[in-house]
Parts: C-alpha cells; structure tokens; sequence
C-alpha cells in the first residue's frame, strides 16, 4: 500500500465518525453510503465509497490535501498545543483564529499545494538567531512527512561540510552554554548564539527540543501571546514577591527602573522583547525593543542586578573634586562607553587614539591614582 | 502522558552547577518513563516560573534536586511554579520525611505532585555509600574504613544538618563502615578536624551537596588540609595527619543520584513500568570498582592532581 493509499483509507474512517474539514479540504458522509467533497478548485458530491477511494489517490490536485490532512491530524496531533502552533507557523500553514490574534500582519498563510511546492525546496524562518527550515523527508517518494533543519542565521550561506552537523537536541545545551569566545552565557536570550554548527532532519518533536534548549520557554510564550493571553507580570509584582536576599529589589527606585531597563532590557543585549512595565498602565520610559520573543516578567539576571542596584542606590550622592584635562575627562565617557558596548576586546593594541586603548587607561591610572585610587577629594558643602 | 520536571538551583556565573542536574535527566530520559523531562532552575532557564508551561503533559511530577528540606523547597519553588494552597505543613514532615503533595498550578491546567528534596529521600543513603564506592574503587568498601558525610552546617537551615545525621545514622546501622560520622562546614564537628573522629588509616569524605563548586571544590578540599591551594588540586587519597582521606566530592554528581529522582516520582504515583529496575542496573557497580568513565573524575574531581 502506497503512503497515499494509507493516508486516504485513514482519511476515509475518520470521514465515517464525522464531517472532515481540515486546511481547506471537507469530506463529509452523507448518511446513504455516499459522500461529499471539496477543495477549492473542486466540489464533488454523492460520490460512493469505492469511488471516493478512486478520486482521492487519482487525481494529483487531491494529494497535497489528503498528505497535509495525515500529517498534521494523524502524524503530528498535539491539537491546541504550542508544539503544533509552532510547526504550522514553520511552514507558513493557517492557524486557528484564536491562536492569531498576537500575529503580525502581513504573515500570510499558504494553502496545501502551495507548502507542497515550497517543502520541496524547504521553507525558512528565523527564530531568535535560530535558521529553520522545514522541507519533505523525501521529495522523491513524499509522504508529506516534514523534517527540519536548524542552524546559526549567521551560518545561512555557509556549506554543511564546514558546521559541525548534530541530531540530537540535548547537543543544543552544549551550543547554548557558551558564547563564540567560550564565555558562560547565563542569558540565553543574549543575542550571542555562537555559529558554526547545524541539526539536520530533526522531527518536529526533536526541533521543538532543540530550540527548548536554545531559547527555553519562548515558544510557550509565544503561543500564548499569539492567542492574546500571555501573563504579563509587571516589575511591582515581581519584586512584592520576592524574599530573602532578594527582599531588598523593591526599594529600588522608580527613576532606576529606566536605567535598569535601558541597560539590560535592550535589543542589543537580549532577544526577548519586554512587555512588563513598572506597573499595569505605568510605562518605563525606554521601548521594549522588537525582539522576537515576549519577556512575560523581570527574569533572575535582572532581579539578582537590581538587588544590586537597590543596595547601591541607598548611597548619597557626593560631590567630589580632582583634576583632569579635558582629553582625561572624555576618557573616562570612553571607557564607560567601551565596557558597556562590549568593545573592549575589540579595541587595538596600538591604537592610542582610542581613549579606551589599554595602555591609555593604564597611563591614566598611573599619572592619576593614589593608593589604588583615583585621587579626588571630597567637597564639604 | 506524565512529565517529571527536575527542579535545581542552577548559577548566573559557573556552567557547571547544571552538569549533574542535565546528567541525571537525561538518565531518567533513556528509561522512557517520562513522556517528558524538563530541567528548571533559579537562576537558569527555563525558569520555575515558566517550566510548567512550557509541558504537553497532565500530571507533572516535581522533584526538587536539593539536599535539604528549607527555604527552597518550602518557599521559593512552590511561589515560582505558582502551586496553589501550598503550604509547607502539606508535606506534614519533621524536616526530613517530606513526600509529596498533589496540587494545581495558577498559569496552567495541569495538576502537580510536587515532591520532597532528593537528599532527604532514603534511598539518598544508597548513593552516599555508593559514592564511597566509586571514589575508592572497592565495591566493598567499608571494613577498615571510616565514612564522614559532610554538609553546610546549620546557620543557614537547621534541616540541612537533619539530613546529614538522618543519613549518617541509617549508614551507621548497616555497620558496614568502621565509623561514620556527621561533620559541618561551619559548626561543631567542624570538617577540618576530620581526621580527629577516625581511629581508622583510611577515611572516605562524601559532601552531601548537589553540584561541585565553591565549597565542594574550595573550602572543603583546603579546610581538610588536602591541599594548600584549591587551585593546585588534590590527591585521592591524600594523606593528613597520618590518614588516607579519600574526597569523594559532591555526592549530586554520583549516577545513581538518577534512581532517587524516579523513587520520589515513584513515591507520588508516577507510573514507571521498569525504569527504577533499569536505572538501579546502569548506574550501580555490577562488580568491584567504580564505572570506568566515573572514575577518572572522582579521583581528580576535575582538578589536575599533584604528585606530592
């Protein structure tokens, strides 16, 4: 029995136990052992069983239907689940209203002979800094059975010979935990998922392990976003509900909030856009970013910094004197500027013009620090 | 379907306090046990807070990878994974005898056996002994032989110090070891007077903590007098004031570890088919000495070792 002819017999019980309509094909008993059908392009109706049989596997325009019905009702399953949301989303396939509401506009679906065109040659989408695509487990005897291939965007134009090719999710851990310069990446979110490697004809099972281990949470996030119920957790909740060393984050101060925000909740330091606020309808004043995936509330880097923060921000303020030339002055904005872009490294050994150079900030420690530190004095007012 | 969700601290700054935690699930992974099984952390992702939604499965059971019953198991873990009605008098436990309790969840409809801490489990005291084995290579060891179990101590939570003595104790009735003793980081008995509790040459150390870090592989190894320098490492067995010490450093990373995750499931109603059985038979020594691959670390604990 050909993969069709499986398809179709699957097809045809469930067509007995009610009215089938999935991704634009309906089937339907009519209670005198004949039955209706229609596609887009084509309506049928009283068509007897052995005949129904017949239409079904003979005619080409009735096969991408009848392969997507399988795949996704028989092989895949998982009905309202986020794992579903997001392989249908992989391949451009339509979603229920209800799980479309968060979805941007102009993300238009295909039909079924449309996707079976594109699996062919594989269909892409970008998640994060994650390349996915879905494409036929074979284009030679198709079954409609999808597999996928996941990899760096950076990697998009590199050949497969080059990247260490891997098809076991949990390797993803490992991919995860370090960035390009073999650093701890605490914040998987950080947009620092270092490249040169590739996972080839997972399922779709294995894909939504591997990004689980990549991007943890983000496509249940998503998916409840996308169904206009994601669970936003403002910062004045989070913080009420925090205890022991991290009881103090509430007393952080409203106006720090923005520079917390402004310094860790960015683009360029995580993926995720933030959609918690201070409070319901009481914004912080930086934009959440346009990250891929909803941040739902303050994570634990951010709860364990603004600890920080709140601790620091119990200082008084001083006013201090010290003598700096105008250059020595703009330094300092250099240096500041350098550690917080991440520049550092990248700044050349000779390159002296850069107030950042490490041997202009050693020269400047050395003509003006005192015991280790920057010789100033503290005004008294 | 039935998850089991593995519940660990987790670090914002060592990748390796993950290690056991990912090692002993995808343990519980190949028995199949599980239609799924998830890590979450504290201070990693996927967060306590985001873990449960993150499972296809109805019944979801929580085992809490920590030593001790306390401000984790009781406070933080339950508040993040939003266990409704929870209340640490559910468990009805005298610090150590926690079992589980059956509750709902406020972001998910999904009902959650959230389990005692690994450490308190009984079947944790087969792994300390098992520990013992694997960092001696002698899987009868004992006879000659003096066992300490280490823990933090009790500034910080008094049943951290219940755990360690309810383990000792349980040890000390197999009557398997010489002597066994219960000694503390930062109290009375204190750790580094270890060899003063030993009339015996041979001394076996097991840490009851989950990962290798700071204290299993800092302070303790140093306030022994196993080394000057952490960094420099350690022999195993060193020798001090005329006993061989043999460090087994943090008893979490031990493979059967595996097993105590399945029994609390277990404990709680999950179905397991075969699984303690199998998980009991790969990661328990079949014949004397320690599981090749396992060796090499426990006897450096990942440090170079000296040739002193």
């Amino acid at each position: 029995m050909t993969a069709l002819e499986t398809a179709v017999d699957t097809l045809l019980e469930h067509a007995d136990d009610g009215p089938v309509a999935f991704d634009g094909i309906r089937l339907e008993s009519d209670g005198e052992e004949t039955y209706t059908l229609s596609t887009p392009t084509i309506e049928r109706d009283g068509l007897e069983a052995a005949v129904l049989r017949d239409v079904l596997t003979g005619l080409d325009d009735l096969e991408p239907y009848v392969r997507n019905w399988y795949h996704w009702q028989v092989r895949t399953g998982g009905e309202g689940t986020a794992r579903r949301a997001f392989l249908r989303w992989c391949e451009h396939a339509p979603r229920s209203t209800d799980e479309t509401q968060g979805a941007e506009p102009g993300d238009e679906s295909l039909t079924p002979p449309e996707r079976d065109a594109a699996l062919e040659t594989g269909i892409d989408r970008e998640w994060g800094q994650l390349a996915i695509t879905a494409r036929f487990l074979d284009n030679d005897d198709p079954n409609g059975e999808r597999v996928y291939d996941c990899w760096h965007v950076d990697d998009a134009d590199t050949a497969l010979e080059e990247l260490e090719v891997l098809d076991e999710p949990r390797d993803a851990r490992k991919i995860a935990t370090t960035d390009e310069d073999g650093r701890y990446r605490p914040l998987k979110t950080a947009p620092t998922l270092r490249s040169g490697w590739a996972f080839t004809g997972l399922s779709g099972q294995e894909l939504v392990d591997t990004v689980g281990f990549i991007y943890p949470a983000t496509i249940a996030n998503w998916h409840r976003e996308q169904r206009g119920n994601l669970d936003v957790d403002h910062w004045v909740d989070t913080a009420a509900r925090q205890t022991g060393i991290y009881d103090v984050i509430d007393e952080l101060p409203r106006e720090a909030l923005n520079w917390l925000a402004e310094a860790c909740c960015v683009d360029s330091q995580c993926l995720r856009r933030r959609e918690w606020e201070y409070d319901a309808g009481d914004d912080l004043e930086p934009a959440g970013g346009d990250g891929p995936f909803p941040c739902r509330e303050p994570c634990s880097l951010v709860v364990a910094a603004a600890r920080k923060w709140a601790i620091l921000e119990s200082e008084t303020e001083k006013t201090y004197e010290l003598e700096l030339t105008t250059s020595e002055w703009n330094q300092l904005a250099d240096l500041i500027d350098a550690v917080a872009d991440g520049r550092v490294d990248d700044i050349r050994e000779a390159d002296v013009n850069d107030g950042a150079n490490r041997y202009r900030a050693r020269y400047l420690r050395a003509k003006r620090f005192d015991d280790g530190e920057l010789d100033a004095r503290e005004r008294s007012e | 379907m039935q998850a089991l969700v593995i519940a660990a601290h987790g670090s914002h700054l060592n990748p390796d306090a993950s290690d056991p935690t990912y090692a002993h699930a995808d343990t519980v992974r190949e028995t199949g046990a599980f239609d799924e099984v998830r890590e979450t952390f504290w201070k990693e992702e996927p967060h306590f807070r985001e873990v449960i939604r993150t499972l296809e499965s109805e019944e979801i059971f929580v085992v809490p990878l920590f030593i001790s019953e306390g401000y984790f198991t009781e406070q933080v873990i339950p508040r993040e994974l939003r266990l409704e009605g929870w209340n640490p008098e559910k468990w009805d436990s005298d610090g150590t005898s926690a079992t589980e309790v059956t509750l709902e969840v406020g972001d998910a409809e999904k009902t959650v056996h959230y389990c005692g801490p690994v450490g308190t489990h009984d079947s944790m005291t087969d792994v300390i002994v098992q520990r013992a084995e694997t960092v001696t290579g002698d899987h009868d060891v004992g006879e000659g032989v003096g066992l300490a179990v280490v823990g933090h101590g009790t500034d910080r939570n008094e049943n951290s110090a219940k755990a360690i003595e309810y383990h000792t104790e349980r040890i000390r009735e197999r009557d398997r070891f010489d002597a066994v003793q219960a000694l503390f980081m930062d109290e009375e008995p204190e750790v580094d007077d270890v060899t003063e509790y030993f009339e015996t040459d041979d001394i076996v150390v097991v840490p009851l903590f989950i990962a290798d870090g700071y204290h299993t592989q800092e302070d303790i190894p140093e306030d022994m007098g196993l080394t000057d320098d952490y960094r420099l490492g350690w022999d195993v067995p060193s020798t001090v004031d005329g006993h061989r010490i043999w460090y087994a450093g943090a008893v979490g990373t031990e493979p059967l570890l595996a097993d105590v995750l399945l029994e609390r499931a277990s404990d709680a109603g999950a179905t397991l088919g075969d699984a303690l059985e199998r998980i009991r038979r790969d990661t328990t020594h079949n014949d004397a000495g320690a599981p090749e691959s396992d060796s090499s670390h426990a006897r450096t604990n990942g440090k170079p070792v000296t040739d002193s």
